[in-house]
Protein backbone atom coordinates (compact mmCIF):
# COMPACT_ATOMS: atom_id res chain seq x y z
CA UNK A 1 0.00 0.00 0.00
CA UNK A 2 2.78 2.42 0.93
CA UNK A 3 4.60 1.54 -2.30
CA UNK A 4 1.49 2.41 -4.25
CA UNK A 5 1.11 5.75 -2.48
CA UNK A 6 4.81 6.60 -2.96
CA UNK A 7 4.61 5.78 -6.67
CA UNK A 8 1.50 7.89 -7.10
CA UNK A 9 2.90 10.88 -5.20
CA UNK A 10 6.20 10.85 -7.09
CA UNK A 11 4.46 10.63 -10.47
CA UNK A 12 2.07 13.45 -9.59
CA UNK A 13 5.02 15.57 -8.44
CA UNK A 14 6.61 14.96 -11.85
CA UNK A 15 3.43 16.12 -13.59
CA UNK A 16 3.46 19.26 -11.41
CA UNK A 17 7.09 20.01 -12.34
CA UNK A 18 6.24 19.54 -16.01
CA UNK A 19 3.42 22.07 -15.83
CA UNK A 20 5.77 24.53 -14.10
CA UNK A 21 8.34 24.13 -16.88
CA UNK A 22 5.71 24.93 -19.50
CA UNK A 23 4.54 28.04 -17.67
CA UNK A 24 7.87 29.55 -16.55
CA UNK A 25 9.43 32.31 -18.66
CA UNK A 26 12.80 32.78 -16.97
CA UNK A 27 15.24 30.31 -18.51
CA UNK A 28 17.36 29.95 -15.37
CA UNK A 29 14.31 28.71 -13.46
CA UNK A 30 13.42 26.34 -16.31
CA UNK A 31 16.89 24.78 -16.20
CA UNK A 32 16.76 24.31 -12.43
CA UNK A 33 13.28 22.77 -12.74
CA UNK A 34 14.66 20.32 -15.30
CA UNK A 35 17.32 19.30 -12.77
CA UNK A 36 14.61 18.83 -10.15
CA UNK A 37 12.65 16.68 -12.62
CA UNK A 38 15.70 14.45 -13.09
CA UNK A 39 16.20 14.09 -9.34
CA UNK A 40 12.56 13.17 -8.65
CA UNK A 41 12.62 10.62 -11.47
CA UNK A 42 15.80 9.18 -9.90
CA UNK A 43 13.76 8.71 -6.71
CA UNK A 44 11.08 7.03 -8.85
CA UNK A 45 13.72 4.70 -10.30
CA UNK A 46 14.75 3.64 -6.79
CA UNK A 47 11.10 2.89 -6.09
CA UNK A 48 11.03 0.67 -9.18
CA UNK A 49 14.09 -1.30 -7.93
CA UNK A 50 16.41 0.21 -10.55
CA UNK A 51 19.21 1.40 -8.27
CA UNK A 52 21.96 1.53 -10.92
CA UNK A 53 19.72 3.56 -13.19
CA UNK A 54 18.82 5.93 -10.33
CA UNK A 55 22.52 6.44 -9.56
CA UNK A 56 23.27 7.24 -13.19
CA UNK A 57 20.24 9.48 -13.63
CA UNK A 58 21.07 11.48 -10.52
CA UNK A 59 24.73 11.85 -11.49
CA UNK A 60 24.29 12.42 -15.22
CA UNK A 61 20.82 13.92 -15.56
CA UNK A 62 20.66 16.09 -12.48
CA UNK A 63 24.41 16.69 -12.29
CA UNK A 64 26.19 17.02 -15.61
CA UNK A 65 23.17 18.01 -17.66
CA UNK A 66 22.28 20.87 -15.31
CA UNK A 67 25.94 22.02 -15.24
CA UNK A 68 26.03 22.14 -19.04
CA UNK A 69 22.73 23.99 -19.25
CA UNK A 70 23.88 26.57 -16.68
CA UNK A 71 27.23 26.98 -18.43
CA UNK A 72 25.31 27.70 -21.64
CA UNK A 73 22.95 30.15 -19.93
CA UNK A 74 25.92 32.38 -19.11
CA UNK A 75 26.04 33.49 -22.75
CA UNK A 76 22.34 33.55 -23.58
CA UNK A 77 19.48 35.97 -22.79
CA UNK A 78 17.74 35.11 -19.55
CA UNK A 79 14.09 35.28 -20.56
CA UNK A 80 12.21 33.74 -23.42
CA UNK A 81 10.50 36.08 -25.83
CA UNK A 82 6.75 36.29 -25.18
CA UNK A 83 4.68 35.94 -28.35
CA UNK A 84 1.36 37.77 -28.74
CA UNK A 85 -1.57 35.64 -27.49
CA UNK A 86 -2.60 34.69 -31.04
CA UNK A 87 0.82 33.23 -31.76
CA UNK A 88 0.92 31.39 -28.45
CA UNK A 89 -2.52 29.84 -28.90
CA UNK A 90 -1.72 28.82 -32.48
CA UNK A 91 1.49 27.08 -31.37
CA UNK A 92 -0.22 25.42 -28.43
CA UNK A 93 -3.16 24.18 -30.49
CA UNK A 94 -0.97 22.61 -33.19
CA UNK A 95 1.25 20.96 -30.60
CA UNK A 96 -1.77 19.94 -28.53
CA UNK A 97 -3.44 18.14 -31.44
CA UNK A 98 -0.28 16.21 -32.25
CA UNK A 99 0.27 15.30 -28.59
CA UNK A 100 -3.33 14.17 -28.03
CA UNK A 101 -3.21 12.01 -31.14
CA UNK A 102 0.15 10.43 -30.26
CA UNK A 103 -0.92 10.03 -26.64
CA UNK A 104 -4.10 8.24 -27.68
CA UNK A 105 -2.11 5.81 -29.81
CA UNK A 106 0.31 5.15 -26.93
CA UNK A 107 -2.51 4.60 -24.44
CA UNK A 108 -4.23 2.19 -26.81
CA UNK A 109 -0.99 0.21 -26.96
CA UNK A 110 -0.15 0.49 -23.26
CA UNK A 111 -3.42 -1.02 -22.04
CA UNK A 112 -2.57 -4.19 -23.98
CA UNK A 113 0.64 -4.62 -21.98
CA UNK A 114 0.68 -7.05 -19.05
CA UNK A 115 -0.11 -5.56 -15.66
CA UNK A 116 2.74 -3.69 -13.94
CA UNK A 117 4.73 -6.19 -11.88
CA UNK A 118 3.24 -9.35 -13.34
CA UNK A 119 5.85 -12.11 -12.80
CA UNK A 120 4.68 -14.05 -15.87
CA UNK A 121 5.05 -11.15 -18.30
CA UNK A 122 7.07 -12.07 -21.41
CA UNK A 123 9.75 -9.57 -20.41
CA UNK A 124 10.57 -11.59 -17.30
CA UNK A 125 10.72 -15.12 -18.71
CA UNK A 126 12.94 -14.68 -21.77
CA UNK A 127 16.67 -14.23 -21.01
CA UNK A 128 16.52 -12.51 -17.61
CA UNK A 129 16.29 -15.75 -15.53
CA UNK A 130 19.36 -17.10 -17.34
CA UNK A 131 21.35 -13.91 -16.65
CA UNK A 132 20.35 -13.98 -12.98
CA UNK A 133 21.20 -17.68 -12.61
CA UNK A 134 24.52 -17.56 -14.46
CA UNK A 135 25.72 -14.46 -12.62
CA UNK A 136 25.49 -16.54 -9.47
CA UNK A 137 26.68 -19.96 -10.63
CA UNK A 138 29.27 -19.16 -13.31
CA UNK A 139 30.44 -15.56 -12.86
CA UNK A 140 30.09 -15.21 -9.04
CA UNK A 141 29.42 -11.46 -9.46
CA UNK A 142 26.51 -10.13 -7.37
CA UNK A 143 25.64 -7.04 -9.43
CA UNK A 144 23.72 -8.53 -12.35
CA UNK A 145 23.36 -5.16 -14.08
CA UNK A 146 27.16 -4.88 -14.34
CA UNK A 147 27.54 -8.39 -15.71
CA UNK A 148 24.82 -7.87 -18.30
CA UNK A 149 26.25 -4.44 -19.22
CA UNK A 150 29.88 -5.53 -19.57
CA UNK A 151 29.65 -9.17 -20.54
CA UNK A 152 26.32 -10.32 -21.93
CA UNK A 153 25.61 -7.04 -23.76
CA UNK A 154 29.21 -5.90 -24.15
CA UNK A 155 28.78 -4.78 -27.74
CA UNK A 156 26.08 -2.30 -26.79
CA UNK A 157 28.37 -0.79 -24.16
CA UNK A 158 31.18 -0.53 -26.71
CA UNK A 159 28.85 1.37 -29.02
CA UNK A 160 27.76 3.63 -26.18
CA UNK A 161 31.35 4.44 -25.22
CA UNK A 162 32.06 5.39 -28.81
CA UNK A 163 28.93 7.59 -28.84
CA UNK A 164 30.14 9.45 -25.73
CA UNK A 165 33.57 9.84 -27.34
CA UNK A 166 32.01 11.18 -30.55
CA UNK A 167 29.85 13.65 -28.63
CA UNK A 168 32.94 14.95 -26.83
CA UNK A 169 34.73 15.34 -30.16
CA UNK A 170 31.73 17.07 -31.70
CA UNK A 171 31.45 19.62 -28.89
CA UNK A 172 35.20 20.28 -29.04
CA UNK A 173 34.95 20.94 -32.78
CA UNK A 174 31.91 23.19 -32.36
CA UNK A 175 33.04 25.23 -29.36
CA UNK A 176 36.83 25.08 -29.17
CA UNK A 177 37.35 25.62 -32.85
CA UNK A 178 39.39 22.68 -34.02
CA UNK A 179 38.22 23.33 -37.58
CA UNK A 180 40.23 24.08 -40.70
CA UNK A 181 38.12 27.09 -41.71
CA UNK A 182 38.67 28.88 -38.41
CA UNK A 183 42.41 28.27 -38.53
CA UNK A 184 42.52 29.47 -42.15
CA UNK A 185 40.59 32.61 -41.20
CA UNK A 186 42.98 33.28 -38.34
CA UNK A 187 46.03 32.73 -40.56
CA UNK A 188 44.57 35.14 -43.06
CA UNK A 189 43.96 37.73 -40.37
CA UNK A 190 47.45 37.11 -39.02
CA UNK A 191 46.22 36.24 -35.54
CA UNK A 192 48.42 33.92 -33.54
CA UNK A 193 46.29 31.02 -32.38
CA UNK A 194 46.44 30.43 -28.66
CA UNK A 195 46.46 26.70 -28.12
CA UNK A 196 44.68 27.04 -24.78
CA UNK A 197 41.00 26.37 -25.36
CA UNK B 1 -10.60 -1.38 -23.53
CA UNK B 2 -13.26 -3.76 -22.31
CA UNK B 3 -12.78 -3.37 -18.56
CA UNK B 4 -11.94 0.23 -17.57
CA UNK B 5 -11.42 -0.68 -13.89
CA UNK B 6 -8.69 -3.18 -14.71
CA UNK B 7 -7.08 -0.62 -17.01
CA UNK B 8 -6.81 1.82 -14.13
CA UNK B 9 -5.60 -0.69 -11.53
CA UNK B 10 -3.18 -2.55 -13.78
CA UNK B 11 -1.77 0.19 -15.95
CA UNK B 12 -2.17 3.53 -14.17
CA UNK B 13 1.65 3.84 -14.03
CA UNK B 14 1.79 3.65 -17.81
CA UNK B 15 -0.99 6.21 -18.24
CA UNK B 16 0.65 8.87 -16.06
CA UNK B 17 4.03 8.30 -17.69
CA UNK B 18 2.43 8.68 -21.14
CA UNK B 19 1.05 12.03 -19.95
CA UNK B 20 4.59 13.05 -18.96
CA UNK B 21 5.89 11.97 -22.36
CA UNK B 22 3.26 13.97 -24.18
CA UNK B 23 4.01 16.98 -21.99
CA UNK B 24 7.65 16.83 -23.00
CA UNK B 25 6.67 16.47 -26.67
CA UNK B 26 4.35 19.46 -26.29
CA UNK B 27 7.24 21.59 -25.02
CA UNK B 28 9.47 20.51 -27.92
CA UNK B 29 6.86 21.33 -30.57
CA UNK B 30 5.19 24.44 -29.21
CA UNK B 31 7.98 26.47 -27.60
CA UNK B 32 10.03 28.78 -29.81
CA UNK B 33 12.97 29.22 -27.46
CA UNK B 34 15.75 26.76 -28.34
CA UNK B 35 16.86 26.18 -24.74
CA UNK B 36 13.30 25.37 -23.68
CA UNK B 37 13.05 22.94 -26.60
CA UNK B 38 16.15 21.14 -25.33
CA UNK B 39 14.73 21.03 -21.80
CA UNK B 40 11.51 19.56 -23.20
CA UNK B 41 13.54 16.94 -25.08
CA UNK B 42 15.36 15.99 -21.87
CA UNK B 43 12.02 15.67 -20.03
CA UNK B 44 10.65 13.50 -22.87
CA UNK B 45 13.69 11.22 -22.71
CA UNK B 46 13.45 10.82 -18.93
CA UNK B 47 9.76 9.94 -19.19
CA UNK B 48 10.54 7.26 -21.78
CA UNK B 49 13.10 5.83 -19.36
CA UNK B 50 10.43 5.74 -16.64
CA UNK B 51 8.10 3.83 -18.97
CA UNK B 52 10.78 1.29 -19.80
CA UNK B 53 11.82 0.69 -16.20
CA UNK B 54 8.17 0.25 -15.22
CA UNK B 55 8.04 -2.65 -17.70
CA UNK B 56 10.92 -4.32 -15.87
CA UNK B 57 9.48 -4.05 -12.38
CA UNK B 58 8.42 -7.28 -10.72
CA UNK B 59 5.87 -7.16 -7.92
CA UNK B 60 7.49 -8.17 -4.62
CA UNK B 61 10.92 -8.09 -6.23
CA UNK B 62 14.06 -6.31 -5.17
CA UNK B 63 17.01 -4.66 -6.91
CA UNK B 64 18.91 -7.11 -9.16
CA UNK B 65 21.92 -7.42 -6.86
CA UNK B 66 22.19 -11.02 -5.78
CA UNK B 67 21.71 -11.67 -2.08
CA UNK B 68 22.91 -14.75 -0.23
CA UNK B 69 19.46 -16.10 0.63
CA UNK B 70 17.67 -18.16 -1.98
CA UNK B 71 14.08 -17.82 -3.13
CA UNK B 72 14.20 -14.02 -3.63
CA UNK B 73 12.49 -12.44 -6.61
CA UNK B 74 14.64 -9.96 -8.52
CA UNK B 75 13.42 -7.27 -10.85
CA UNK B 76 14.42 -7.71 -14.48
CA UNK B 77 17.98 -6.40 -15.03
CA UNK B 78 17.77 -6.12 -18.80
CA UNK B 79 15.74 -2.87 -19.03
CA UNK B 80 18.11 -1.33 -16.47
CA UNK B 81 21.07 -1.99 -18.73
CA UNK B 82 19.36 -0.59 -21.82
CA UNK B 83 18.28 2.54 -19.96
CA UNK B 84 21.79 3.07 -18.56
CA UNK B 85 23.02 3.27 -22.12
CA UNK B 86 20.14 5.51 -23.10
CA UNK B 87 20.78 7.99 -20.25
CA UNK B 88 24.40 8.49 -21.27
CA UNK B 89 23.51 8.82 -24.94
CA UNK B 90 20.84 11.34 -23.92
CA UNK B 91 23.31 13.57 -22.16
CA UNK B 92 25.65 13.34 -25.15
CA UNK B 93 22.81 14.53 -27.40
CA UNK B 94 21.94 17.35 -24.98
CA UNK B 95 25.56 18.51 -24.90
CA UNK B 96 25.75 18.63 -28.70
CA UNK B 97 22.42 20.42 -28.87
CA UNK B 98 23.61 23.07 -26.39
CA UNK B 99 26.83 23.58 -28.35
CA UNK B 100 24.74 24.17 -31.47
CA UNK B 101 22.54 26.67 -29.57
CA UNK B 102 25.65 28.60 -28.51
CA UNK B 103 26.91 28.76 -32.11
CA UNK B 104 23.48 29.80 -33.39
CA UNK B 105 23.42 32.61 -30.84
CA UNK B 106 26.91 33.71 -31.86
CA UNK B 107 25.92 33.72 -35.53
CA UNK B 108 22.40 35.19 -35.40
CA UNK B 109 22.18 36.99 -32.08
CA UNK B 110 18.99 35.25 -31.03
CA UNK B 111 17.81 31.87 -29.79
CA UNK B 112 14.14 32.23 -30.75
CA UNK B 113 13.14 29.92 -33.57
CA UNK B 114 11.09 32.45 -35.56
CA UNK B 115 13.68 35.25 -35.26
CA UNK B 116 16.49 33.00 -36.52
CA UNK B 117 14.40 31.95 -39.52
CA UNK B 118 13.55 35.59 -40.29
CA UNK B 119 17.20 36.65 -40.18
CA UNK B 120 18.18 33.76 -42.40
CA UNK B 121 15.43 34.58 -44.91
CA UNK B 122 16.40 38.26 -45.01
CA UNK B 123 20.04 37.42 -45.67
CA UNK B 124 19.35 34.74 -48.28
CA UNK B 125 19.21 36.70 -51.54
CA UNK B 126 22.07 39.21 -51.24
CA UNK B 127 24.38 36.50 -49.82
CA UNK B 128 24.62 34.62 -53.12
CA UNK B 129 25.84 37.58 -55.17
CA UNK B 130 28.11 38.84 -52.37
CA UNK B 131 29.76 35.43 -51.84
CA UNK B 132 30.34 35.10 -55.61
CA UNK B 133 32.11 38.47 -55.79
CA UNK B 134 34.22 37.58 -52.71
CA UNK B 135 35.46 34.30 -54.20
CA UNK B 136 36.21 36.02 -57.53
CA UNK B 137 38.39 38.63 -55.84
CA UNK B 138 40.13 35.96 -53.73
CA UNK B 139 40.90 33.82 -56.81
CA UNK B 140 42.37 36.80 -58.63
CA UNK B 141 44.61 37.86 -55.71
CA UNK C 1 35.51 32.65 -5.98
CA UNK C 2 39.05 31.87 -4.92
CA UNK C 3 38.96 34.82 -2.51
CA UNK C 4 36.25 33.28 -0.39
CA UNK C 5 38.05 31.29 2.37
CA UNK C 6 35.11 28.95 3.02
CA UNK C 7 34.80 27.88 -0.63
CA UNK C 8 38.56 27.58 -1.08
CA UNK C 9 39.01 25.43 2.02
CA UNK C 10 36.04 23.20 1.25
CA UNK C 11 37.21 22.65 -2.33
CA UNK C 12 40.68 21.71 -1.14
CA UNK C 13 39.36 19.33 1.52
CA UNK C 14 36.74 17.69 -0.72
CA UNK C 15 38.86 17.17 -3.83
CA UNK C 16 40.62 13.96 -2.76
CA UNK C 17 37.66 12.23 -1.01
CA UNK C 18 35.49 12.75 -4.11
CA UNK C 19 38.11 11.05 -6.28
CA UNK C 20 38.48 8.21 -3.76
CA UNK C 21 34.69 7.76 -3.74
CA UNK C 22 34.69 7.74 -7.52
CA UNK C 23 37.34 5.01 -7.59
CA UNK C 24 35.34 3.05 -5.00
CA UNK C 25 32.22 3.24 -7.18
CA UNK C 26 34.28 2.22 -10.22
CA UNK C 27 35.91 -0.88 -8.82
CA UNK C 28 33.13 -1.91 -6.44
CA UNK C 29 30.65 -1.91 -9.30
CA UNK C 30 30.64 -5.68 -9.24
CA UNK C 31 29.25 -5.87 -5.69
CA UNK C 32 27.08 -2.77 -5.30
CA UNK C 33 25.41 -0.26 -7.63
CA UNK C 34 28.09 1.46 -9.62
CA UNK C 35 30.30 0.94 -12.60
CA UNK C 36 32.07 2.97 -15.23
CA UNK C 37 29.54 5.70 -16.03
CA UNK C 38 28.72 6.76 -12.50
CA UNK C 39 32.40 6.70 -11.47
CA UNK C 40 33.42 8.73 -14.51
CA UNK C 41 30.90 11.44 -13.69
CA UNK C 42 31.90 11.54 -10.01
CA UNK C 43 35.63 11.89 -10.74
CA UNK C 44 34.90 14.55 -13.36
CA UNK C 45 32.82 16.38 -10.73
CA UNK C 46 35.91 16.65 -8.52
CA UNK C 47 37.89 18.34 -11.29
CA UNK C 48 34.94 20.54 -12.22
CA UNK C 49 34.65 21.68 -8.59
CA UNK C 50 38.33 22.59 -8.60
CA UNK C 51 37.96 24.54 -11.86
CA UNK C 52 34.85 26.34 -10.57
CA UNK C 53 36.53 27.56 -7.37
CA UNK C 54 40.07 28.26 -8.53
CA UNK C 55 39.41 29.38 -12.10
CA UNK C 56 39.46 27.79 -15.53
CA UNK C 57 43.20 28.38 -16.10
CA UNK C 58 44.07 26.62 -12.84
CA UNK C 59 41.80 23.74 -13.86
CA UNK C 60 43.51 23.60 -17.27
CA UNK C 61 46.94 23.49 -15.63
CA UNK C 62 45.81 20.49 -13.59
CA UNK C 63 44.53 18.58 -16.64
CA UNK C 64 46.06 20.02 -19.85
CA UNK C 65 44.24 19.81 -23.17
CA UNK C 66 46.51 17.10 -24.57
CA UNK C 67 46.02 14.90 -21.49
CA UNK C 68 42.26 15.31 -21.74
CA UNK C 69 42.21 14.21 -25.36
CA UNK C 70 44.60 11.33 -24.66
CA UNK C 71 42.38 9.99 -21.85
CA UNK C 72 39.37 10.36 -24.11
CA UNK C 73 40.87 8.07 -26.69
CA UNK C 74 42.59 5.76 -24.19
CA UNK C 75 39.29 4.60 -22.70
CA UNK C 76 37.82 3.56 -26.05
CA UNK C 77 41.14 1.97 -27.04
CA UNK C 78 41.21 -0.03 -23.80
CA UNK C 79 37.71 -1.35 -24.46
CA UNK C 80 38.52 -2.28 -28.04
CA UNK C 81 41.89 -3.65 -26.96
CA UNK C 82 40.25 -6.12 -24.56
CA UNK C 83 38.17 -7.36 -27.49
CA UNK C 84 41.25 -7.74 -29.69
CA UNK C 85 43.07 -9.52 -26.86
CA UNK C 86 40.21 -11.99 -26.73
CA UNK C 87 40.62 -12.59 -30.46
CA UNK C 88 44.38 -13.02 -30.18
CA UNK C 89 43.94 -15.71 -27.54
CA UNK C 90 41.74 -17.78 -29.80
CA UNK C 91 38.23 -16.63 -29.00
CA UNK C 92 35.81 -14.25 -30.68
CA UNK C 93 35.88 -10.45 -30.37
CA UNK C 94 35.08 -9.38 -26.79
CA UNK C 95 35.09 -13.00 -25.60
CA UNK C 96 36.27 -12.86 -21.99
CA UNK C 97 36.30 -16.62 -21.40
CA UNK C 98 39.69 -17.05 -23.12
CA UNK C 99 41.55 -14.21 -21.39
CA UNK C 100 42.68 -16.39 -18.47
CA UNK C 101 42.90 -20.20 -18.06
CA UNK C 102 39.84 -20.19 -15.76
CA UNK C 103 36.82 -18.88 -17.74
CA UNK C 104 35.04 -17.25 -14.81
CA UNK C 105 38.27 -15.50 -13.72
CA UNK C 106 38.70 -14.38 -17.31
CA UNK C 107 35.19 -12.93 -17.26
CA UNK C 108 36.00 -11.09 -14.03
CA UNK C 109 39.16 -9.55 -15.48
CA UNK C 110 37.43 -8.67 -18.72
CA UNK C 111 34.57 -6.92 -16.92
CA UNK C 112 36.90 -4.90 -14.67
CA UNK C 113 39.10 -3.76 -17.59
CA UNK C 114 36.17 -2.86 -19.77
CA UNK C 115 34.45 -0.86 -17.04
CA UNK C 116 37.71 0.98 -16.36
CA UNK C 117 37.92 1.93 -20.04
CA UNK C 118 34.37 3.25 -19.90
CA UNK C 119 35.18 5.23 -16.75
CA UNK C 120 38.26 6.82 -18.37
CA UNK C 121 36.34 7.95 -21.42
CA UNK C 122 33.38 9.30 -19.45
CA UNK C 123 35.67 11.28 -17.09
CA UNK C 124 37.58 12.81 -19.96
CA UNK C 125 34.44 13.65 -21.94
CA UNK C 126 32.64 15.32 -19.03
CA UNK C 127 35.72 17.39 -18.22
CA UNK C 128 36.25 18.34 -21.87
CA UNK C 129 32.57 19.33 -22.17
CA UNK C 130 32.82 21.54 -19.09
CA UNK C 131 35.94 23.31 -20.32
CA UNK C 132 34.52 23.75 -23.82
CA UNK C 133 31.31 25.32 -22.50
CA UNK C 134 32.84 27.43 -19.74
CA UNK C 135 35.74 28.62 -21.89
CA UNK C 136 33.57 29.49 -24.87
CA UNK C 137 34.37 32.89 -26.37
CA UNK C 138 31.59 34.15 -28.68
CA UNK C 139 33.83 36.75 -30.31
CA UNK C 140 35.99 34.06 -31.88
CA UNK C 141 33.05 32.80 -33.90
CA UNK C 142 31.03 35.92 -34.57
CA UNK C 143 33.05 37.08 -37.58
CA UNK C 144 33.19 34.04 -39.82
CA UNK C 145 29.58 32.86 -39.60
CA UNK C 146 27.57 36.03 -39.17
CA UNK C 147 28.57 37.76 -42.39
CA UNK C 148 25.00 37.52 -43.62
CA UNK C 149 23.51 38.73 -40.38
CA UNK C 150 25.76 41.79 -40.25
CA UNK C 151 25.13 42.71 -43.86
CA UNK C 152 21.40 42.17 -43.56
CA UNK C 153 21.12 44.46 -40.56
CA UNK C 154 22.55 47.24 -42.71
CA UNK C 155 25.76 47.63 -40.73
CA UNK C 156 29.49 47.16 -41.42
Amino acid sequence: MSVFVTNLLLLLFLVFLLVLVIMTRRLFAVVVLAGAYSLVSAAMFVNLDAVDVAFTEAAVGAGISTVLFLATMAYLPGREKVLPPSGRIGNAMAAGIICVFAGALLVAAAVELPAVGDPNAPAHVHVAPRYLAESDSFLHIPNVVTTVLASYRGFDTLGETVVVFTAGLGVLVLLSGFTRTRRAAQDRAGVKEDSDA
Amino acid sequence: MIDPVSIITDSWNYLIVICLMMGGLFIVISQNNLVKKLVGLAIFQTSVFLFYITVGKMAGGTAPILLDSADVAYSNPLPHVLILTAIVVGVATTALGLALVLRIHAAFGSIEDDEVLTIKAEAALPRVTRAASETDSEARS
Amino acid sequence: MRDNPVLRTCAKILFAPIIVFGLYVQFHGDYSPGGGFQAGVIIAAAFILHALIFGLEAGRRLVPQWLNLALLAAGVLLYGGVGVAGMSMGGLYLDYNVLLPDPSAGQHVGIILVEFGVGLTVTAVMLALFHAFAGFNPERFGDETSDEADHSRGGS
